[in-house]
């Protein structure tokens, strides 16, 4: 385990921004720290960093108890979500910074700095100012600029979170192809469960200053331990007092099944591929999404007659059922 | 890295900032007008005129006037005081700016405003409070009354906000994440400020330089009751200006005035300088 988490609580005033929290991040791996904003994952990631000082709790990193130590000698890298690009110097002076604090030697600096903006995509940027670079360029300078120590641990604090919807979808595909050629334990803050799904191998879900659930992107979607984590990682809709995914029902023209409700559908919704169908069984509203090809077969109109239940393999699959308000 | 999906990166803009504006219309064209108008009327004329004046008794009465023993004097008297004052206040202004804006303590509120008292009040009236402080019946039991510490002190009270007052809202604005990026990669409390804060501060701080350097050389009110005047030692340029116009000498005061215009210019483009190459440099 390359960080240990032990204990670690934090208040700012009144407000609990951490309650107790313990986690163990796997060395060489890609761990995401995901929850809504003001859940305290940005905390969590600061305190690892040294930027925060935990009130009581341990930090370890790669074995070694970290929790007195100044942000200095911890040596991990720190990305920002606003980049922090030091607007004075150059990018080529940027990605330097760390090295020339070290006292490096001139020649192993620009050659090291050479090799990091090619890895980043920043070579012919060199001797730009930050100023003069877009967002994605720039935050890829803030991680060229992190990597450049050699740091034990890469923090990324909402690294995308300032980017527009393209150039995130980039970034996101991109920090994984990197992950996988670097291999340096990385943690990063987001509160967008789509880019944790997609980039993690491990997931962290934080609400309120306490953990939810640790696990896999797949672990956490098909067996969420509670409500909020199956309502934060994906679309649910209700069917009587259960909690599914949408895309987990099934629509049926025929007569009584078992398990299934009659209704009758209220509203059709076209979205590329997917389809979404109301339909209002007794007093709810429930939601369905068929592919295309589903839909079509069915023939479904506003204001038809339909059975709506649970795909039976879904219904085995799922580990407990869940009761509304149960956590 | 041999396959990505990252869009090519285009070239981006030239290092050269691209030049701003538009040719005049004709409303902005009568806005350039009124605000050229206006700055001629207040001071490019009245400039010219003091040059024109100096030079009216041609070269050698305009050397005559200022290599005169009391005019150089003055010069060096209130060229050299408003120097050290200006260093003493880039120290002590960027010091007490930070102070403002980073730390909280009991009084801040109070200090903040205090702070432009040099400024807002009547410099005459700050001369009597110095006459009163540092006079011949000090109650602080400090007399400096007509020394050249006297001068000094003048420069430094009314000078005292300028770079303050530049600094602080510079450094207000500062990202604080950007010093703790540079404290991650290993930088001491130290390099961060000498390589990451003061590159950002300098352009603030050269301009509350260049105001406090500007305003020093030009003071009156509150240094001319508390030093005397004494010819030779403590007479600053703006009061033998004046005494050159009371003796109808309209001629050499213009001299001393071309003279220090040609200072105060020289600082101020000096400045600039050095602040473009300190910020370069980081």
């Amino acid at each position: 385990m390359s960080i240990e988490i032990v204990n670690v609580s934090k208040r700012f005033g009144d407000f609990v921004a951490l309650d107790n929290v313990n986690v163990s991040i796997p060395a060489g791996q890609l761990t995401a720290l995901l929850g809504p904003s003001g859940g305290g994952k940005s905390t969590l990631l600061r305190i690892i960093a040294g930027l925060e000082t935990a009130d009581s709790g341990r930090i370890e990193i790669e074995g070694v108890d970290a929790t007195k130590l100044s942000p200095q000698k911890r040596n991990v890298g720190f990305v920002f979500q606003h980049y922090a690009a030091f607007k004075h110097l150059s990018v080529a002076r940027n990605v330097a910074f760390g090295l020339e604090i070290r006292k490096r030697p001139k020649d192993e600096i620009r050659e090291r700095v050479h090799e990091l903006l090619k890895l980043v995509h920043l070579a012919q940027f060199a001797d730009r100012l930050p100023s003069q670079l877009s967002g994605g360029q720039r935050q890829r300078m803030a991680l060229a600029r992190a990597l450049a120590v050699q740091p034990t641990v890469l923090l990324l604090d909402e690294p995308f979170g300032a980017l527009d919807a393209k150039v995130r979808k980039e970034l996101r595909d991109w920090l994984r192809r990197l992950h996988d050629e670097v291999h340096v334990t990385t943690v990063f803050v987001t509160h967008d469960q789509e880019e944790a799904l997609e980039v993690a191998d491990e997931i962290v879900v934080i609400n309120e200053g306490r953990v939810e659930q640790i696990g896999s992107p797949d672990a956490l979607y098909d067996t969420p331990a509670n409500d909020f984590v199956m309502r934060f990682l994906g679309p649910v809709t209700e069917l009587g007092d259960r909690l599914v995914r949408p895309h987990d029902l099934q629509l049926l023209t025929g007569g009584g099944e078992s398990g299934a409700v009659p209704g009758r559908i209220t509203r059709i919704t076209r979205v590329g591929f997917e389809i979404r169908v109301v339909v209002a069984v007794r007093d709810q509203f429930v939601t369905v999404t068929l592919t295309r090809n589903e839909f079509l077969s069915l023939d479904l109109h506003v204001g038809s007659e339909v059975q709506v239940r649970v795909a039976p393999e879904v219904a085995n699959s799922v580990g407990q059922s869940r009761v509304l308000g149960a956590v | 890295m041999t396959s990505t999906a990252l869009s090519p990166d285009r070239p981006a803009t030239s290092r050269r900032p691209v030049r701003t504006g538009r040719p005049l219309t004709r409303v902005s064209g009568l806005g350039f007008g009124v605000a050229m108008m206006w700055f001629s009327l207040l001071v490019l004329i009245p400039l010219a005129a003091v040059v024109v004046t100096a030079s009216a008794g041609g070269w050698s009465t305009f050397w005559q006037a200022v290599t005169n023993e009391q005019t150089a004097a003055a010069i060096e008297l209130t060229v050299g005081t408003a120097f050290a004052v200006t260093l003493v206040n880039i120290v002590m202004g960027t010091m007490i700016a930070w102070v403002l804006v980073r730390d909280r303590f009991f009084g801040k509120r109070a200090l903040e405003i205090l702070i432009d008292v040099p400024f807002a009040l009547p410099t005459i009236v700050a001369g009597l409070v110095l006459l009163s402080l540092y006079g011949r019946n000090s109650p602080l039991g400090v007399d400096i009354a007509n020394t050249r510490p006297a001068v000094f002190l003048a420069f430094l009270f009314v000078t005292l906000p300028f770079v303050v007052r530049t600094v602080q809202p510079v450094l207000a604005e500062l990202e604080r994440d950007v010093e703790e990026a540079a404290m991650s990669l290993g930088a001491s409390r130290f390099t961060v400020f000498r390589r990451i804060i003061l590159p950002s501060l300098t352009p603030a701080i050269a301009a509350g330089a260049a105001l406090s350097f500007a305003r020093g050389v030009s003071e009156y009110g509150s240094l001319v009751l508390l030093s005397g005047n004494l010819p030779m030692k403590t007479e600053v340029t703006s009061v033998r200006i004046l005494s050159s116009i009371e003796n109808d000498n309209l001629d050499s005061a213009a001299a001393v005035a071309t003279i220090l215009l040609l200072i105060s210019f020289v600082v101020i483009v000096l400045l600039d300088v050095i602040q473009r190459r300190m910020v370069r440099r980081g």
